[in-house]
């Protein structure tokens, strides 16, 4: 819940007294020598006299209290309540590329609603041999593909075009989550109607009070979209979707369209609210983009950042982030320390795959002196990430979405890090 | 047919898909009837189809745009607080601050029509008939001054109507107009002689923590005045009014779903004149949860600590009801929210 894990927020005053506790340990670089034996080692500790929690204390386990951190959270200002709103995937403090579903960012229209397996139908009508209505049971009988893919809200980055600020790569960069699907790709469900000629769109549409909906070529329907009902092994949760989302990879998180209700084959674009009034970009000029779909690549440094500062003074620092491309897999992520003068390519943790979150990592050693640092990503079409003169030459400052520009961080001799723009 | 080809029939298909058998069907689903298909088939397209026959004019609308509508995006659909603003900005969009509306952005009128009638009232979506939706979007057109006072609309004239944004929309052009992203071998060395630092968002101050802190040091007369209504001196004397007004700009968060003074009527949550002191889910002509009905066979009274209780986190107070609020953080907040609603009675 936003409200209460506001006041755990990261503050200033945390950071500085973190930095204090840790301070005998880093001064200077190489292995600091000891003061005097570690009572933590020295003394028997109470967790190694008596015993822990049995198995049944927690059925569905949480995470550890020293990790009540890691949460997401929102920014009230945005919207005018939480119903129809936002929150933001903590990606300061995770690793890997998995999100875990319970701290992956949420937008809602109308409210996460409470829909039940037995409740729940699917439709596909429209330009079709026969209109059909599925139940959840049905779907389960589809086969089924497990495919990793990251969705990402239109609007992340969104409020970095005018100038640096929140920050925070929650903040910044948080509306985006990677999630392995288990499902049924639309296009089996597509055969199974039969999309008659005519059938040159699909209008998906959600089952909540927002009914929101949108229209996918069909082309895209029959590539690589996913009915989807599990995530990450488990069930989607309640504000995923639950109990079946649609997955469309690479392509903007507002199609992915949450408990989903129906499809509609149909001959033109519906041209809904969500692809009219919302998700265009306009331009410095006053016209607009609609159609916008896919997501440009895209990285970022997830640590060191304002809500994950050094705190262990100069020597090896290890400096990751996340990378991602709508139109297919990342190649390769380079790094600068120096604001973009010069850069240093990231060693990825594995290769990148389609549409999916990589991991990168560049093994450096800090001098202690400040850094300005970027991530750039490259992508399988041969697409280079731009800066964000580069985007605002093209879209001005306007387009609310698609900002896929490179960050900066800004890291003090301190440690501490802020959100900035560099010339 | 061999013994395996039976079997696998037989089982469920999906259990065997090391070939996934693509183009066949799988006979399952069954065909949606036509009362289904209309029940759920709403949209409407921009050339019109889906429409329903109906009408509505200017006048009706703003009648029925005052009563469903306007608590959130004002008389005139100039929007009130944070709530969208559904007129006005007409000639903005190359502005630095564009403001975006049906008049000044949206391109196609079947989009206002299908919004409304499948998405609004927030909170009470798909409760207006299709004369209604003629209607509020008649008087929507009108606050932007597309049409005049005595238009009316109808599924006949509907295509007729000219939308001033209608031309201003591309289609997505990045891979042409952007084509110098795809660089391929980017600059690693010496890639710029100098780099500043431009601005700095610790100076814009708007992260979240941030917030918090400033508007609690905002208004220290009214915390001052919680201080006084906890030592619970309020019940005998006068209500504060530096209190009331604080607990009136506090109900604006309330106020999308309650309505409370005279010709309160109920909306997502019941009308709140007298609620303090009163029974919890008596108010008549309103449907509770079951939560709350429970509650109130248990006999929950409204008392200031219940209140303050069920105010700070509603869902948490009160497993399952329908009160989809998040809480109010802030103490003060919570005992001047109270003070306002006993000016209207306890
Ligand atoms: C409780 C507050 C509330 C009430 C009452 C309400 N709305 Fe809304 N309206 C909203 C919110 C919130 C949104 C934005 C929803 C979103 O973004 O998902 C919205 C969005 C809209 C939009 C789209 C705005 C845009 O620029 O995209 C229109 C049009 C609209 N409402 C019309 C109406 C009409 C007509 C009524 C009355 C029948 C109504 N609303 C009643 C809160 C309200
Ligand atoms: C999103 C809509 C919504 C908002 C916002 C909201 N409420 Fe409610 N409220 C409801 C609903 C719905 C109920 C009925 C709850 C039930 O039946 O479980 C309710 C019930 C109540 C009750 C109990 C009424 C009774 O008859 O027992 C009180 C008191 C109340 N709300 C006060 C407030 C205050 C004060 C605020 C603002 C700080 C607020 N509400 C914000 C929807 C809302």
């Amino acid at each position: 819940m936003s409200e209460n894990s506001k006041d755990k927020a990261p503050s200033r005053r945390q950071f500085l007294s973190g930095a204090a506790a840790v301070g005998v340990g880093a001064i200077g670089a190489g292995a600091a020598r000891a003061a005097g034996p570690d009572p933590l080692i020295t003394q028997v500790q109470e967790w190694a006299q008596a015993t822990g929690e049995g198995v049944d204390a927690t059925p569905y386990g949480l995470p550890i209290q020293f990790e009540k951190d890691v949460v997401r959270r929102n920014v009230e200002w945005l919207t005018a309540d939480t119903i129809s709103s936002i929150n933001f995937t903590p990606i300061h403090a995770l690793d890997g590329t998995i999100t875990p579903q319970g701290c992956a960012f949420e937008r809602h229209h109308s409210g996460a609603i409470e829909l039940s397996k037995p409740d729940y139908r699917l439709m596909i009508n429209g330009l079709v041999d026969t209109p059909l209505v599925f139940t959840y049971e049905d779907l389960e009988r589809f086969p089924r593909e497990n495919r990793v893919y990251f969705c990402e809200c239109a609007a992340n980055t969104g409020m970095e075009w005018a100038g640096a600020q929140l920050n925070g790569a929650q903040f910044t960069h948080g509306m985006i989550h990677n999630m392995e699907y288990s499902g049924v790709p639309l296009r089996t469900l597509l055969e199974e109607v039969g999309v008659k000629p005519e059938g040159k769109w699909v209008y998906v549409e959600g089952a909540d009070a927002s009914s929101n909906g949108r229209s996918i070529p069909l082309e895209k329907a029959m590539d690589d979209v996913l009915v989807a009902f599990k995530a990450n092994g488990e069930a989607l949760r309640k504000e995923h979707g639950y109990p079946v989302r649609l997955v469309v990879p690479g392509w903007e998180g507002n199609m992915w369209v949450k408990w989903l209700r129906r499809v509609e084959v149909t001959a033109m674009a519906i041209e809904s609210r969500e692809e009219t009034s919302k998700y265009t970009d306009t331009l410095e000029d006053g016209t607009s983009r609609k159609w916008t779909w896919v997501m440009d690549a895209k990285s970022v440094v997830t640590s060191p950042s304002p809500q994950a500062p050094i705190t262990h003074g100069p020597g090896p620092l290890v400096i990751t982030g996340l990378a991602w491309s709508g139109r297919g897999s990342i190649t390769g992520v380079d790094v600068s320390v120096d604001g973009g003068k010069n850069w240093i390519p990231a060693r990825l943790a594995a290769p990148g795959t389609d549409k999916a979150l990589t991991r990168f990592y560049l093994d450096h050693n800090w001098d202690g002196s400040e850094m300005l640092l970027q991530a750039r990503a490259k992508d399988s079409t041969g697409y280079v990430q731009p800066s964000k003169a580069q985007l605002r030459d093209v879209r001005g400052e306007n387009s609310i979405y698609h900002n896929n520009c490179i960050q900066t961080w800004w890291i003090k001799e301190t440690g501490e890090a802020e959100n900035v723009e560099v010339s | 047919m061999s013994k395996y080809r039976k079997l696998l029939a037989a089982s469920v298909l999906g259990a065997c898909v090391a070939v996934p058998a693509y183009a066949d069907k799988f006979g399952l689903g069954r065909p949606a009837l036509p009362e289904e298909i209309a029940a759920w088939d709403l949209d409407v397209a921009p050339d019109g189809t889906g429409l329903p026959e109906g009408s509505g004019d200017v006048f009706t609308g703003e009648e029925v745009f005052a009563e469903y509508c306007a608590i959130c995006h004002g008389d005139f659909a100039e929007g009130v607080d944070n709530w969208p603003k559904l007129a006005g900005g007409e000639g903005t969009l190359a502005d630095k601050d564009p403001l975006k509306t049906v008049g000044s952005y949206w391109p196609y009128l079947s989009t206002v029509w299908d919004y409304v009638n499948r998405s609004m009232p927030f909170g009470n979506a798909q409760s207006l008939e299709p004369d209604e939706v003629y209607a509020i979007v008649a008087y929507i057109l009108y606050s932007n001054d597309i049409v005049d006072d005595e238009f009316t609309l109808s599924h006949e004239n509907f295509l007729d109507v000219e939308m001033p944004n209608a031309e201003g929309f591309i289609v997505d052009d990045r891979n042409t107009a952007e084509a110098h992203f795809w660089t391929s071998e980017p600059c690693m060395v010496d890639c710029k002689e100098s780099v500043e630092i431009t601005m700095r968002a610790a100076v814009l101050d708007v992260t979240p923590e941030e917030v918090e802190a400033e508007d609690a040091g905002q208004n220290p007369a009214a915390e001052q005045a919680s201080t006084a209504v906890e030592a619970g001196t309020e019940e005998t004397t006068a209500l504060d009014p530096e209190m009331i007004e604080h607990g009136k700009n506090v109900f604006k968060k309330c106020k999308s779903c309650h309505q409370v003074g005279e010709g309160a009527k109920h909306r997502t949550g019941p009308a709140l004149n007298g609620i303090v002191g009163a029974d919890a889910g008596a108010i008549e002509g309103f449907k509770y949860s079951k939560a709350m009905k429970a509650a109130a066979e248990k006999g929950l009274v409204w008392t200031d600590e219940e209140m303050a209780a069920f105010l700070a986190r509603p869902k948490a107070y009160m497993k399952g009801t329908r009160m989809s609020f998040a809480g109010l953080k802030k103490q003060d907040d919570i005992d001047a929210v109270i003070v306002y609603l006993k000016s209207f009675g306890s």
